[in-house]
């Protein structure tokens, strides 16, 4: 049941469906049946795309898609419209509706629905060691028997009945499907025997059964009326529907048959749930969430308190990153020096410590900050705390433009911006899912925050630097408050949509789920590091190293000759490898751009490194790891990048630099994801020219007001 | 009177949801329908946004979204 394999044809082969309403725990149950690492976060709208998983259990192989929450079946958001799609376009055998043991009474309404689907469902009632522990008793072999479904108690959690759940779905898999038993009140009862009737007397045969048919035509769905639609019998069929529907209507009081059907199915859950569960809680207290709650969302402290989070966390990724980084810095010194050593001929030595051990190190090097940054967010997805800050930031937001949940997508950009764009799909207007994308790039990625920690490490004094870096990602992030007002009152303009949004409960992440998701993340970067970065990283250093012109070397071989004392001679030295390096392909690119980038300050190393941080972020960190130290060849051991980088860089210019990553193109890859998401390529041009212009605009101040006030 | 007259602590039930289609049936699978029971349980600053629990469900809704619920005190 554990090693996912392929299937073989001769196999009997099982695609089930995951279905039920946001964080229910459908993504974390295929991850405790397979080995799958699939995303898992105690909010709604984790899982925003299909994903297939696929293993063996007994004599078969399972298909297992996982699909985004959706809460009914319409298609209010994008996620759900994905949902919905699958369900209605796509082949498979057996639904699984994964529903939440504590709150049944709101999962049913979906469960209701799908149960007229004609397809065969299996229940799984997940999240049962909660419900134990808040005292509710479900009686699922009754249930089932009510409900004409097998209904299957299951912990996601502890794996409690994961066995009886799938030996549940071979047996309804091998079985005909059994017709749920859905009664609704006597009023609609009626109304579907006269079609019923009508259908019978006319012979007409769907793939439906005949009562599905009638409900689903009395509920409206769009999938049968266009079945139907192209039938003959439909002249006749119409009037009797709308009279029904008429009814119907009347009987509910409403002009909306949905709405209708909701009170419905709600009465009818409501029976099946009087009969079934049992609730044996004491009398009525405040829950741990409630009480939690009133400190963490207290319309005061609220927002202080959250800001004090970040401060906290930035303040650890500086103090506690930097224990481990003294080690990997070392490390990867002596590691040059060792190969070095062996290698005889002085370009190859350089290109493999020069480029390679010095390039891939200086991203390496600051693996511990993106942990503990992975470690942050990851605690604020999977504690429930994310939806209570997008609740006490929607009055902020909302003042911007922005929607309140954008703050999702916002957060999930923290960590890279690639999740982010595909997490705007929550966001049920497009207006307001484009205005989130275009503003995700201001919410600085980890990879940026190597290049901040190197920077803020080596101008300010330790215990400053944890301020310093929150102080660069809040700006940033006011930076995308500001850009969205402006894009809302310009580009985006339009009305204001509707939030409304699920309060998960507090839930204490297990050990393994954080460890799962860090270990992901960081396993990411570091594969980035070793594949794209390297290969990036040598590139620059052949760039930065050719054409190797003789002519300037034998100038200063023969000038240091001459030199007199040690200092001069070293002191020519230094030249000569500027000197090289400012003819390199890569120091005439540069310089031949500078002339841009000189009303910000910037020097054409920090030109070049931007540029090469379109490519990814990392790249910047590990460019000037390369440029740095080759214009400074003599005491290369003896001086890391940050001090390299303090001698050599003035604070002003330093600043520039920082505002310009802040709010420019994410990377290469991010921008495919951009373009993808805000299905037009022009809106890839927009974000090109408007993150360009308010980087270069910004940086020009920044720099400008740091001439002034420091006296530059 | 709708949700957004009602105080932190106080609880109502739900008369009739006013809102367009789309986000009535939003809310109608978030529980709030007719004959609801609801009560208000946190507001973020200036009232712009509520927290309400309807059922077992907690929910945020923005004041333009409360407005659309009409409810009666119990
Ligand atoms: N105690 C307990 N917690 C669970 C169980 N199943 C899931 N959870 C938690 O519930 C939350 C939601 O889990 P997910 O698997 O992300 O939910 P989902 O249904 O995939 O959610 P969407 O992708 O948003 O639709 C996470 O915080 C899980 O840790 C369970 O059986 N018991
Ligand atoms: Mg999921």
């Amino acid at each position: 049941m554990n090693t996912p394999k392929a299937c073989p044809v001769t196999a009997k082969h099982i695609t089930v469906a995951l279905v039920g309403q946001p964080n229910v725990g459908k993504s974390m149950l295929i991850n405790s049946i397979s080995n799958a690492h699939l995303h898992v976060g105690n909010f709604s709208g984790v899982t925003v795309e299909k994903t297939e998983v696929l293993f063996d259990y007994e004599d078969y192989h399972f298909t297992v898609v996982d699909l985004p929450g959706t809460y009914a079946f319409t298609d209010y958001t994008i996620e759900e419209r994905v949902t919905h799609d699958f369900l209605c376009n796509q082949e498979y055998d057996v639904i699984i509706n994964v529903v939440d043991s504590t709150n049944l009474e709101k999962n049913f309404q979906l469960t209701s629905e799908l149960l007229t689907m004609g397809k065969k469902v299996v229940i799984a009632l997940n999240m049962s060691d909660e419900a134990k522990k808040e005292g509710i008793e479900i009686d699922a072999k009754y249930m089932s028997e009510l409900l004409g479904v097998p209904c299957i108690k299951t912990s996601a959690a502890t794996k409690e009945g994961i066995e009886t759940l799938l030996k549940t779905v071979i047996q309804t898999y091998d079985q005909e499907r059994k017709e749920p038993k859905l009664v609704f009140s006597e009023a609609v009862e009626e109304e579907i025997e006269n079609i019923l009737k009508f259908l019978k007397n006319h012979h007409c045969e769907l793939e439906y059964s005949k009562r599905d048919l009638a409900i689903n035509l009395l509920k409206g769905n769009e999938t049968v009326y266009n079945m139907i639609r192209k039938k003959p019998i439909w002249i006749e069929l119409q009037p009797v529907v709308l009279e029904a529907k008429r009814h119907i209507e009347l009987h509910h009081d409403t002009d909306d048959i949905k709405e209708a059907f909701a009170e419905e199915y709600a009465s009818f859950i409501r029976g099946i749930l009087a009969e079934t569960v049992k609730i044996n809680a004491p009398k009525r207290e405040k829950t741990l969430t409630e009480k939690i709650d009133d400190i963490l969302i207290h319309p005061v402290f609220g927002i202080p308190i959250f800001l004090f989070f970040m401060w906290a966390l930035f303040q650890l990724t500086f103090t506690l990153g930097a224990v481990p980084m003294d080690y990997i810095d070392s490390f990867f010194g002596w590691m040059g020096d060792v190969v070095g050593n062996t290698i005889q001929n002085d370009d190859i030595r350089s290109l493999v410590v020069d480029g390679l051990i010095g390039g891939v190190g200086a991203v390496v090097l600051f693996t511990p900050n993106i942990i503990i940054l992975f470690i942050g967010i990851t605690l604020l997805e999977t504690t429930g705390y994310m939806s209570r800050v997008a609740f006490l930031l929607d009055g902020i937001f909302h003042k911007f433009g922005l929607h309140g949940q954008s703050f999702i997508p916002l957060v999930t950009g923290f960590g890279c911006s690639i999740p982010a764009y595909m997490s705007a799909r929550i966001l049920k207007n497009d207006r307001d899912r484009l205005l989130t994308l275009f503003i995700i790039g201001f919410m600085s990625c980890g990879a940026r925050l190597p290049v901040y920690v190197l920077f803020a490490g080596a101008f300010f004094p330790e215990e400053m630097s944890g301020t310093v870096l929150f102080i660069i990602y809040i700006s940033g992030a006011l930076l995308g408050l500001l850009a969205a007002k402006v894009l809302k009152l310009t580009a985006f303009k339009g009305i204001d949509e509707p939030f409304v949004m699920e309060m998960p409960k507090y839930r204490l992440p297990s050990f393994k789920l954080v460890w799962h998701n860090v270990y992901t993340q960081t396993w990411m970067y570091l594969k980035k590091a070793g594949t794209f970065i390297a290969g990036a990283t040598v590139l620059i250093w052949f760039l930065s190293n050719y054409p190797h012109d003789s002519k300037i070397e034998e100038f200063y071989n023969a000038k240091i000759e001459q030199a007199s004392t040690q200092e001069a001679k070293h002191k020519l030295q230094n030249e000569l490898g500027e000197a090289l390096l400012a003819d390199s392909y890569l120091g005439r690119v540069g310089k031949f751009t500078e002339p841009l980038v000189e009303p910000l300050g910037l020097d054409w190393k920090m030109n070049v490194a931007l540029q090469a941080g379109l490519a990814a972020k990392e790249v910047v960190v590990s460019t000037l790891g390369v440029l740095y130290s080759l214009g400074d060849e003599v005491d290369e051991a003896t001086s890391s990048l940050k001090d390299r980088i303090k001698e050599q860089i003035p604070l002003p210019s330093a600043i520039a630099f920082i505002v310009v990553i802040m709010i420019y193109l994410p990377c290469l890859a991010a921008s495919v994801v951009f373009t993808k998401e805000a299905g037009h390529i022009k809106y890839f041009f927009y974000l090109l020219v408007f993150t360009s212009v308010a980087a270069y605009v910004m940086a020009f101040m920044a720099y400008r007001v740091s001439l002034v006030v420091l006296g530059g | 009177m709708n949700l957004i007259e009602l105080d932190i602590g106080e609880e109502a039930v739900v008369k009739k949801l006013t809102a367009s289609s789309d986000l009535k049936r939003r809310l109608i699978s978030f529980g709030v329908m007719k004959g609801a029971h609801v009560k208000v349980l946190a507001v973020a600053p200036a009232k712009s946004t509520i927290e309400i629990e309807a059922g077992k469900m907690k929910l945020a809704l923005r004041k333009e979204e409360a407005k659309t619920v009409e409810v009666e005190r119990v």
